[in-house]
């Protein structure tokens, strides 16, 4: 199934980078467990299930090397309905986790469809634009298909509620579109149109979400209430200091001072741990994966490759700044995992189907030559 | 051509360049955070780190207080001691555990099966070792402090019933918060670990009893110890409540009642007031907050005299001849009898082929009404119970508000059954027979009535007609002494009956106390005109009991409940009692006496009448 040809040229950059992060989620989900026994009590060993999910993710990943990445082009439009279909199904039998419907039990395993709905979108936008990409850029009246299909599953995700990925689709939606160009007024037009629609969503926003946009603004506002989180946050990063706490010495992690310590701010955990030298070079280390995604994307000889390979870069990119700036206290607190590092299974899936992905776009860059 | 070659690579590297830039940018934003955070501000975070850990803290607000009506106090709080255990500063938890348990000389095993329960725990968290130990055991521990590290001792309010088993049906209990009762949503200042009213007043009037949460924020250092209190919003204390209750008559009442099983009740027949409300066997509330071991709770739960139910409200008995109120009074509203109607009591009546006898066997002879009721002649009823027929009966006996809750505010009340013919066909699948109405009609048969619905009955008599909602609370105040709520007396219903009817009915109970041929003769107190009826409630039913053994010869489960009610003074009433004696035999002679007592009792002190025996 796979040539020596394509051996050759098989990507072991990215596929280090993703090992070595995902070593460190492990690493740093074993701390912040053990630190808190009731996130094991609850859980059970939260960085042996993580494990699993990067064996599981890893096979996951080889999976999608083994076949040519432009088939996908083609299974483009029923990946993208079953997606829908998932999340439309999550609306009626998910399960409810403190006030969000985001899960599809099946057996002893939860799944997000939310999170496999990111790749299947950028698929689809990936094959829509590479079929009429030009460098005029395109105009409103040919970008109403993609704004569709983006919005579809944008609003079943905002229903359950799950702002985190709900920004995510649309950031990843805007990245691949800004990126084949659009014309200038109807960059104007969506501009102006995405200001008015937040504003407006401002009114639709659950009580929780209002409330932490504003304790973004002000911490001190509520220290106790909705602050916390920020405060907190902010403590246990600052006081990791140049070289950190060292591992399994973090006192905030330790105490429980840190709101979900193990899936949304485990990179504060992380940051006090090892300081300002570990944290950064876990910055750096996810900086190089997107900058590798990026190049990429320019090697791909064929439109396809390259939009879908920069789509699933944005999304690992998005994800990363957005984490860690809320764990930074740059954004307001919004539910998105870190990559490869937060716990959770769904997240781990798709982003080692995403790298996957990119791994095939990547040794497959050859067989396009013009 | 491939749509591909519309765009040249050239092209793509252009805009990948593009958002090369702006990933650099924004990751050199986080960077530059990073050190600002850590470099920068690192040593003021890691100051807070150290010191500076918010946490909030509840403060339990004090629980409303209970008087009785003058204002003596009844329930209080008092403080309560527990003992926990910080691991992490204990070192040794289980080395410092069996100290403790061998200072106190306490067995160690509970202690340690606390500690084991808590494993998992972070061990900066204190475990409850013991709720509620003594001051002398307080007074050990802190002398033995040093060998005792990592314990702490922590002050709770806790409830104190003063007088214990004192009215303890109507006061109720606490008991801690049921997951079900968490969950619920009807609690939402409550934690788990809290407790609540479960029973009588308290359970009634928890939304009043218990006050706000208050909340205390504060710093915590690495152990969990608290450093320094930031911010206290003060617990908002509950409203104290003042009873209805006599505290003075209830005693007396419940004194009265002692080696018996059975209900004594009394009223304020001006306004529903309920001013004694006891019921034996009791139990101590106390035992609820301490904690109680199964096999106490056992005890009280399968005893067979039923401690925990509330007989007032809760207990359901055939009215017995305390019924023949609702005859009279709806035989001479319908007119089937007048006030000069005589009937003739030959100790026997034919109806069918069955014979219903008088209590008297050898007959009263000729009565009008106000005799029948005097001297309760069962064969009068049973004709007068013939003439109307068991449905206009029953509507009288709904009107009395017999077969319905009162209303009162305590829990669980029981409705009575008031039959008619379209109840039995349904419940039972069998018509109606004739011979029944005669039963119902003197208060035996299906009949069921609770004790409250009889004192409501006697005391809507006595105030001439208007029947009052039972009262059990008189007004709630707030802890710094301002009037929250004075609860002002609320009309169910009034009496259809003429004044002329009512007076009729009065005389006949007048008569029933005061002439010696009345069957309340016992309860007659000199100076004082009592009303009363008597009420011995069949156990078994008539048919089966064909034995004139005396009351004592039978077992006492086949014994008659006994029953009596009455109003005092006759003229101008200010107090109404019910007294039901399980299994008391004659209401002539287990029921009245306490009647009389209590009727005594209250007048003598309240109306500062002089009463010579």
């Amino acid at each position: 199934m796979i040539d020596r040809r394509l051996l050759q040229h098989f990507d072991w950059i990215l596929l280090g980078f993703t090992l070595v992060l995902g070593g460190i989620g492990i690493l740093t989900l074993y701390s912040a467990a053990t630190a808190n026994a009731d996130i094991t009590v609850i859980k059970g060993p939260v960085y042996l299930k993580q494990s699993y999910w990067f064996a599981l993710g890893t096979g996951v990943m080889i999976l999608l090397v083994l076949f040519n990445y432009r088939w996908l082009s083609r299974l483009a439009l029923p990946i993208y309905c079953l997606s829908i279909g998932l999340l439309v199904a999550v609306l009626f039998v998910g399960k409810e986790v403190s006030g969000s419907q985001r899960w599809l039990v099946l057996g002893p395993v939860s799944f997000q469809p939310s999170e496999l709905l990111k790749i299947s979108l950028a698929i689809m936008l990936a094959r829509y634009f590479s079929e009429s990409v030009t460098e005029k850029g395109f105009p409103l009246r040919e970008l109403w298909k993609p704004l569709i299909w983006t919005l579809i599953p944008f609003a079943l995700i905002v229903k359950q509620p799950d702002l985190g990925t709900s920004l995510i689709v649309l950031l990843i939606a805007g990245s691949m579109t800004i990126f084949v160009k659009i014309e200038r007024r109807s960059l104007l037009c969506l501009t102006s149109a995405g200001i008015i629609g937040s504003m407006v969503a401002w009114f639709f926003l659950k009580e929780y979400q209002k409330q932490r946009i504003l304790a973004f603004l002000d911490p001190q506002g509520d220290p106790l209430g909705a602050g916390y989180h920020i405060i907190q946050s902010k403590i246990a990063v600052g006081s990791g200091l140049l070289l950190g706490k060292g591992f399994l010495k973090g006192t905030q992690n330790a105490l429980s001072f840190l709101p979900e310590q193990h899936t949304d701010f485990i990179f504060s955990v992380l940051a006090e741990e090892w300081g300002f030298l570990g944290s950064s070079v876990v910055v750096l280390l996810c900086l190089f994966m997107v900058v590798w995604g990026l190049s990429i994307a320019v090697r791909s000889k064929e439109p396809f490759g390259t939009i879908l390979a920069l789509g699933l870069t944005s999304m690992i990119f998005w994800q990363v700044l957005i984490n860690v700036a809320m764990v930074l206290a740059l954004v307001p607190v919004v539910g998105v995992p870190l990559p490869l590092i937060s716990y959770g299974g769904s997240s781990m899936l798709v982003t080692m189907g995403a790298v996957g992905i990119l791994l095939n776009i990547s040794m497959r860059r050859f067989l396009f030559k013009e | 051509m491939d749509r591909y070659l519309t765009v040249d690579t050239d092209w793509y590297r252009q805009r990948v360049s593009g958002a090369l830039i702006c990933v650099i940018a924004a990751f050199l934003i986080l960077l530059v955070r990073l050190y600002y955070l850590q470099i920068v501000e690192g040593t003021e975070f890691i100051r807070q780190s150290q010191n500076n850990w918010f946490r909030v803290q509840g403060i339990p607000p004090e629980r409303g207080l209970i008087f009785d009506r003058n204002g003596v106090l009844l329930v209080e709080n008092r403080p309560c001691f527990n003992l926990s255990i910080i691991p992490r500063q204990a070192k040794n938890p289980k080395k410092v555990v069996y100290k403790l348990a061998e200072l106190l000389h306490i067995a160690p095993e509970p202690l340690f099966a606390r500690l084991a329960e808590a494993k998992g725990v972070p061990s900066f968290k204190p475990i409850l070792l013991k709720r509620d130990v003594s001051r002398d055991a307080v007074a050990i521990m802190e002398a033995h402090k040093l060998d005792l590290p990592g314990i702490a001792i922590t002050v709770e309010s806790t409830r104190h019933y003063i007088e214990e088993k004192l009215a303890s049906h109507f006061l109720g209990y606490l008991s801690e918060i049921s997951p079900e009762e968490f969950k619920s949503g009807r609690f939402p200042d409550n934690r788990i670990g809290d407790f609540i009213g479960k029973f009588g007043v308290e359970k009634a009037y928890e939304p009043y009893f218990h006050g706000k949460r208050g909340k205390q924020h504060v710093e915590v250092n690495a152990l969990g110890q608290l450093t320094r209190v930031l911010k206290t919003d003060e617990a908002i204390p509950g409203k104290n409540i003042y009873l209805t209750l006599d505290i003075g008559l209830q005693r007396t009442t419940e004194s009265l009642l002692a080696g018996k099983v059975g209900t004594a009740l009394a009223m304020d027949p001006s306004n529903g007031h309920i001013l004694a409300m006891a019921g034996l066997p009791a139990f101590d509330p106390n035992a609820f907050v301490e904690g109680m071991t199964y096999e106490s709770w056992n005890d009280l739960a399968s005893n067979k005299f039923r401690p925990l139910e509330n007989k007032a409200i809760q207990g359901q008995y055939p009215p017995g001849s305390t019924y023949k109120i609702v005859t009279a009074m709806a035989g001479l509203k319908e007119g089937v009898i007048t006030e000069r109607t005589r009937l003739f009591c030959s100790g026997e009546y034919r109806y069918g082929n069955r014979t219903f006898r008088c209590w008297k066997r050898n007959g009263h002879g000729s009565m009008n009404v106000t005799d029948a009721l005097a001297q309760s002649c069962d064969l009068f009823f049973y004709q007068v119970g013939e003439k109307l027929g068991v449905n206009r009966l029953a509507k009288y006996a709904k009107a009395c508000g017999l077969g319905s809750p009162t209303g009162v505010d305590l829990d669980m009340e029981a409705r009575g059954l008031v039959p008619t013919t379209a109840w039995k066909l349904k419940r039972m699948g069998v018509p109606w027979q004739g011979g029944e109405t005669l039963s119902v009609a003197i208060g035996q048969g299906f009949n069921l009535v609770t004790p409250i619905q009889m004192l409501n009955l006697i005391s809507t008599l006595a105030n001439g007609g208007i029947r009052y909602k039972p009262l059990v609370v008189s007004q709630i105040v707030c802890s710094d002494g301002s009037l929250v709520k004075k609860e002002m007396p609320v009309p169910l219903g009034e009496f259809s009956a003429s004044k002329k009817t009512l007076q009729i009915i009065k005389k006949g109970l007048i008569d029933a106390v005061n002439k010696p041929t009345g069957t309340g003769w016992i309860a007659r107190i000199p100076g004082v005109f009592v009303a009363g009826k008597t009420g011995t409630a069949q156990v078994v039913r008539m048919e089966e009991d064909n034995d004139q053994k005396p009351v004592e010869a039978k077992p006492l489960h086949l014994r008659d409940h006994a029953w009596f009610i009455a109003f005092a003074p006759a003229e101008e009433p200010t107090v109404a009692v019910a007294v039901l004696i399980e299994h008391g035999g004659h209401g002539s002679k287990a029921a009245a006496p306490i009647a009389r007592e209590m009727i005594r009792s209250y007048l003598g002190r309240n109306e500062g009448l002089t009463i010579n025996d």
